[in-house]
């Protein structure tokens, strides 16, 4: 198997912080990697490392085997759905206009149909995106995020606010995209459960890497479980 | 009333290039409305107030000038925005004045208020030249073409830089392009509407067009014959009545929005 993402002593500074600190791991292509951590954890800062938008870090990132420093392919093999999609309440874009903004290859217009169709959000395609719930417009970001076929899936939470059926079809659908399309995922999440029962291997950070391996490792170990949520559950009380 | 004004070739004139101006300010100012800038086509406006008095001081072509002064500033600005996280509207509120202060002073060095000035500030669309509507059509064509080139990656990134920086795509070059457009576009407009009321060209049918609930492309295909519409309707209500036809041309694309909320509240907008 293919290393699909190779991070190598990844550590982010901030003035008075290390937002990441000497942190490693490998995702093999095909994987399924939940990437686990309390608020403030360092897993925003990790994905916008990844996706190029932190470029003030030392180690290296590498997709494919190539550093993303010196190789901007990799945009082409990764496709993002971030936490809560930010855009004006009232733009004027359709479901299909927002997903047709992802396509690089604009005469790929088929492509568009195809994929509203497998996330079940076809019958929307015509809808305004400030129209949409929560958990449609979450599938509408990852029809945008899949529409150029990518290599790499990456969620950020994406989850939250959502409802329970909603929430159930995502799963579902992050199980079909990893198993049959082959799609590598890297998917953080607060849903112990959820990582549990999906990904085969999980990440447990904390401006450190506490835990990297395979997830019935993580979670048939009471101990680290409870290790985990204790650091959660403190840095939650700090939070409030 | 007859169509015998339709024969005189200044009205030719008039309508074509106030026809692409519309366009081209529709189009760009869709932009710039999406992106929260909508007093930036005013402040670019008023910026080239600036270029026109010293293009007028300096017996150059006061358009020339403007062109200059009001892209340069406008990049400027933007750059000091991005460097000292300035917000948008100060930096909008800094531009504009910096350019009607340095016009006034440039003014009084040459002898206070002409003709000249008050053409610039209110618009001379019927005054328009066989050259100045040959620049104006040339314009409008170029900076169609560029948006058409590229089409997803401006919608994209006014949409969500975060996301296009992520799918590749250069979104500081971007916003700098737009920035770019958007100043030949006020100038190229000033001799439809004045510096004093360029922004209604940008943002009112825009404003009207995004409340009929459709897609990008719709929305920009109604702005712009919203914006037609006032812009021929206006020039020849204004001939035939000898009033101002910066004036009306505004008043009746504000009319159009007015109709447009009117229908909204009545419910008679379906969301498709």
């Amino acid at each position: 198997m293919l290393n699909a993402v190779e991070i190598t002593n990844l550590t982010v500074k901030y003035p008075d912080v290390k937002a990441l600190d000497d942190v490693s791991f490998v995702v093999k292509e095909g994987d399924f990697l939940g990437i686990i951590g309390p608020n403030g954890a360092g897993k925003s800062t990790l994905f916008d490392s990844m996706l190029g938008l932190n470029t003030k870090y030392t180690g290296t990132i590498k997709f494919f085997g190539q550093d993303i420093k010196k190789s901007k392919k990799y945009h082409d093999e990764i496709g993002y759905v971030p936490q809560k999609p930010v855009f004006e309440k009232n733009f004027p874009a359709t479901v299909s206009d927002v997903v047709r903004m992802g396509l690089k290859n604009e005469s790929d217009e088929n492509k568009i149909d195809e994929i509203l169709q497998q996330l079940w959000i076809h019958e929307l395609r015509k809808r305004r995106i400030g129209e949409l719930s929560g958990g449609q417009l979450q599938r509408v970001f990852i029809a945008k995020a899949l529409v150029n076929n990518p290599k790499i899936l990456i969620l950020d939470e994406p989850v939250t606010g959502i409802d329970q059926q909603s929430i159930e079809l995502f799963y579902s659908i992050l199980r079909e995209l990893n198993s049959k399309q082959k799609i590598t995922i890297i998917w953080s999440s607060h849903d112990l459960d959820a990582v549990n029962k999906l990904a085969n291997h999980v990440a447990c950070l904390n401006r450190t890497l506490f835990f990297h391996g395979e997830s019935e490792k993580f979670f048939s170990d009471d101990a680290l479980v409870k290790q985990y949520s204790e650091a959660s559950m403190q840095e939650h009380m700090h939070h409030h | 009333m007859s169509f015998e004004i339709l024969t005189y070739s200044f009205m030719h004139r008039a309508l074509i290039s106030g026809i692409a101006i519309a366009i081209l300010c529709s189009v760009v100012g869709l932009f710039l409305v999406l992106r929260r800038y909508s007093l930036f086509g005013d402040a670019i406006a008023h910026s080239s107030f600036g270029g026109i008095a010293l293009g007028l001081l300096a017996g150059v072509y006061p358009l020339w000038t403007a062109y200059g002064v009001s892209i340069v500033s406008a990049l400027i600005i933007t750059k000091i925005k991005d460097r000292y996280n300035i917000s948008g509207d100060a930096s909008i509120a800094v531009l504009l004045s910096s350019g009607i202060a340095a016009g006034l002073v440039i003014i009084s060095f040459s002898g206070g208020f002409t003709i000249d000035i008050f053409s610039f500030l209110f618009g001379s669309i019927l005054l328009v030249s066989v050259n100045d509507t040959i620049l104006i059509l040339a314009l409008t064509g170029a900076i169609l073409i560029v948006i058409l080139l590229l089409y997803r990656q401006l919608l994209y990134s006014t949409f969500n830089e975060e996301q296009a920086k992520v799918s590749g795509i250069p979104v500081e070059k971007i916003n700098y392009l737009i920035i770019f457009m958007a100043g030949i576009t006020v100038v190229t407009s000033i001799q439809l509407v004045g510096v004093l009321l360029i922004s209604a060209l940008f943002v009112i049918p825009n404003v009207t067009a995004i409340m009929y609930g459709r897609g990008f492309k719709q929305t920009a295909i109604i702005s712009m014959s919203f914006s037609v519409f006032s812009v021929v309707v206006g020039i020849l209500i204004s001939y035939i009545f000898d009033i101002t036809p910066a004036g009306t041309i505004v008043l009746l694309s504000i009319g159009l929005l007015g109709m447009t909320m009117g229908i909204k509240s009545a419910g008679l907008l379906s969301k498709n």
